[in-house]
């Protein structure tokens, strides 16, 4: 399973993601798509940013991006059904955004730094971090246990917005360090919804990062809610297009499209990394559940929408273009349901290990180097929790 | 009289809809609280009912809430602002303390700003972070706003309304964790006869010493007395309903008749509203007391993990605890 950067494969080959400017004609007002909901590839695409998008990917990295849509899907509903039977406070699904966050998450290099919201595991999975990780926030035993500067993947963020402040801030830093202008040259993602570009923050991050030119890709995921709310009650305009208004180039890639979502992520993070400041991505998908399991999306969408995206559904089209492609068999599409299976199984094994914090843990890391004062109420808590042992309570 | 039983969340609803029906300046805004009725389901039916320029759905933007909320009242709106849960009122923060609190005074008189910020706060309800957070001495600590929360179905149906007749701007906290807590509720009680937004009240008469809360933990002081009466200690609950300004004058009272004061809330303690109370006990009640005032709160921690929640809000025992102490002086 390649768990690592598509864009190096085993053969040593570096999938390109070229742009250039087209010679002729009007970009598309359409989503950039590589791959059509039928699993027909699309050799290239001009996208609303005047850049001609393709992918070329080997035979094994086509299976392993299909492998990995299938492999966050499964871990996904088996966090929703861990929630139904009461073992998760609550879960943010990610169906329907696979392509997005995984054509996204696979374009990052291992020196790009990532901002996520609390939906993003997906994203998560591709950097390399432990599935498990985000479910002890969900549980309700941790506040997400990875260690962001090793994953070069930031913590959750459930304040809407505010990460794309402190990616911003970082790319900065990224510029000040001198680690861009180059090909090994270090971006930033920030990841966010629809709903949350109607946040100052966003729009503080998009006039920053325009004016200090920093080397930082937004990534919006339009998955068309924000909860209740449709996205024409956030914008009156497609929202790739507000990038215009900053200073920086916007696309609408289809986030259903793992291949489109790789080609214009890699794309806006490789000219990043270049010193040519930030890009605005807007990859136009769909959550096809709840916008947490505390949610009732009947209240506010229909079935028959619901219906209609089901039929763009980011997995079916890519295991239709492999089956059509001849690049894998039955045996194939079994071992993968196979492997997410187990790794499914796992995550529910180990969750259920999950233990409770112990109530005097609450005191650590309030400050790097502790307070006198907090030591005290730690004692207290602990006497107090002893004088029960033994008694009825 | 047409008294009914509802949830502290129904009381509400039915609140806002009454001073929906009473007054056309009156309009609901914030996220989801149209077709979805909010996501505790307290504007429920409002907008079906009221329509969509009186229960306004609005873009993703606290600060945009208040902002625009600030225009519409000096244009001669009442808004009802809300704010989704109380972790997310920060992003608005710099409009509240900053506008909403002094266009009053700055104008000297001449705007006023009768708006009501309802935001559920609180823990208890196994929420991830930012979802449990006790936001009240921060706005009680501005002065210009007036603070005030609910702790039963009968205050939640007056007290929302009396909240949006006021021409003061007031921050109305309510308790998430006693959304479904159900009591009696006289809906015909006519407003200005009910009992007054901005008085604290005894819930429970009592003569040993006094238990001072409000919000969520006024279940949980309440709960404490009659474990209290079982070992034959008479405890005064006064539930304080309106943090700012706070009407001492009926704490005093308690204080000087049961001559121990215990307080309780669910903010941490360093410079929380029990400092504050503490501090004016012990300023007017000195010679009535028989024990320092004592405070029963959360710890100086940002909210824990939901699993060690338990033990992070104050509890029966805890109060208990105290009352104990208080005693042993
Ligand atoms: C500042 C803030 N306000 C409100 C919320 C409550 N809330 C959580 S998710 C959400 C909707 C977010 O929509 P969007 O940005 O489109 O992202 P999605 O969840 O659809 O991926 C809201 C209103 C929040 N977390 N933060």
């Amino acid at each position: 399973m390649a768990k690592g950067d598509p864009g190096v494969t085993a053969r040593g080959k570096r999938a390109p993601s070229r742009s250039k400017r087209p010679a002729a004609g009007q970009p598309s007002s359409e989503p950039v798509q590589l791959l059509t909901p039928e699993g027909d590839r699309v050799d290239s695409v001009v996208g609303q940013d005047g850049v001609e998008y393709r992918v070329d990917f080997t035979d094994a990295e086509y299976r392993s991006l299909y492998r990995d849509l299938v492999l966050v899907r499964k871990l996904d509903a088996e966090a929703t059904a861990l929630q139904r039977q009461g073992e998760l406070g609550l879960w943010a699904s990610l169906l329907g955004q696979e392509a997005a966050q995984v054509g996204s998450g696979r374009a990052l290099r291992s020196q790009d730094m990532a901002f996520p919201t609390y939906r993003e595991h997906g994203v998560l999975y591709c950097r390399g971090i432990d599935p498990i990780m985000p479910l002890g926030l969900f549980r309700g035993v941790d506040q997400g246990g990875w260690d962001p500067n090793e994953f070069k993947f930031n913590m959750y963020t459930i304040v809407i917005g505010a990460q794309t402040l402190h990616a911003t801030g970082y790319a900065m830093g990224v510029t000040m360090d001198g680690k861009t202008g180059s090909e090994d040259g270090e971006a930033v993602i920030a990841y966010f919804g629809d709903g949350a570009t109607s946040q100052g923050d966003v729009n503080e991050a998009f006039v920053w990062a325009g004016v200090f030119n920093a080397p930082l890709v937004f990534f919006c995921q339009n998955n068309q809610y924000a909860i209740s709310e449709p996205l024409e009650r956030q914008t009156r305009i497609p929202l790739y297009q507000r990038a215009a208004g900053f200073g920086f180039p916007g696309v609408r890639v289809d986030g259903n499209d793992v291949l489109a979502s790789y080609a214009v992520t890699r794309h806006a993070l490789d000219n990043a990394r270049l010193g040519q400041g930030p890009a605005l991505i807007e990859a136009y998908t769909y959550r096809m559940g709840a916008h947490t399991t505390s949610d009732d999306p009947t209240r506010y969408r229909i079935a028959s929408e619901v219906e209609a995206w089901q039929a763009k559904d980011p997995i079916a089209r890519m295991r239709a273009f492999l089956t059509r492609q001849q690049l894998a068999d039955d045996a194939f599409f079994a071992e993968v349901d196979e492997q997410a299976r187990r790794e499914a199984v796992h995550l529910r094994e180990r969750v259920l290990e999950m233990p409770n914090p112990e109530p005097v843990s609450m005191f650590d890391h309030v400050y790097p180097h502790g307070s006198a004062e907090l030591d005290t109420q730690r004692e207290g808590l602990s006497r107090y929790l002893e004088s029960f042992e033994g008694s009825v309570h | 009289m047409a008294t009914e039983t509802l949830t502290v969340g129904k009381a509400l609803n039915t609140g806002l809809r009454r001073a929906l029906e009473s007054d056309p300046k009156v309009v609901i805004m914030g996220e989801d609280v149209g077709k979805l009725g909010g996501v505790f389901r307290i504007t429920d039916g409002l907008q079906k009912d009221f329509g969509d320029q009186r229960v306004i759905d609005t873009p993703l933007a606290e600060s945009g809430i208040i902002g625009t909320a600030v225009g519409l009242a000096i244009r001669g709106y009442r808004p009802v602002c809300e704010i989704q849960f109380d972790g997310f009122v920060y992003p608005a923060y710099d409009q509240i303390v900053s506008q909403v609190a002094k266009l009053h005074y700055r104008s000297q008189g001449k705007v006023r700003i009768p708006m009501v910020i309802r935001i559920p706060y609180g823990g208890g309800i196994g929420a991830v972070e930012h979802h449990s957070e006790s936001p009240e001495a921060y706005f009680a600590h501005t002065a210009g706003l007036k603070v005030v929360t609910c702790a039963n179905p009968q205050d939640a149906y007056s007290m929302i309304q009396q909240a949006v007749a006021s021409d003061d701007p007031i921050v109305f906290l309510e308790p998430k964790r006693r959304y479904w807590e159900k009591g009696p509720v006289d809906l015909d009680a006519p407003l200005s006869g009910a009992y007054p937004l901005h008085a604290a009240r005894v819930v429970r008469p009592g003569t040993d010493a006094t238990v001072l809360a409000y919000g969520p933990m006024v279940r949980v002081a309440l709960d404490a007395a009659t474990a209290a009466a079982e070992d034959g200690r008479e405890l005064e609950v006064v539930d304080l309903r309106t943090l700012s300004p706070l009407d001492l004058g009926a704490v005093y009272e308690s204080v000087r008749r049961t001559g121990r004061c215990v307080v309780v809330h669910e903010a941490p303690g360093n410079l929380g509203l029990g400092s504050e109370i503490a501090a004016r006990i012990t300023e007017e009640c000195f010679y009535s007391l028989e024990a320092p005032v004592l405070r029963v709160t959360g710890y100086d921690t940002p909210y824990p993990a939901s699993r060690v929640e338990e033990e992070y809000l104050p509890d029966l025992d805890r109060v208990l605890d105290a009352v104990d102490r208080t005693f042993g002086w």
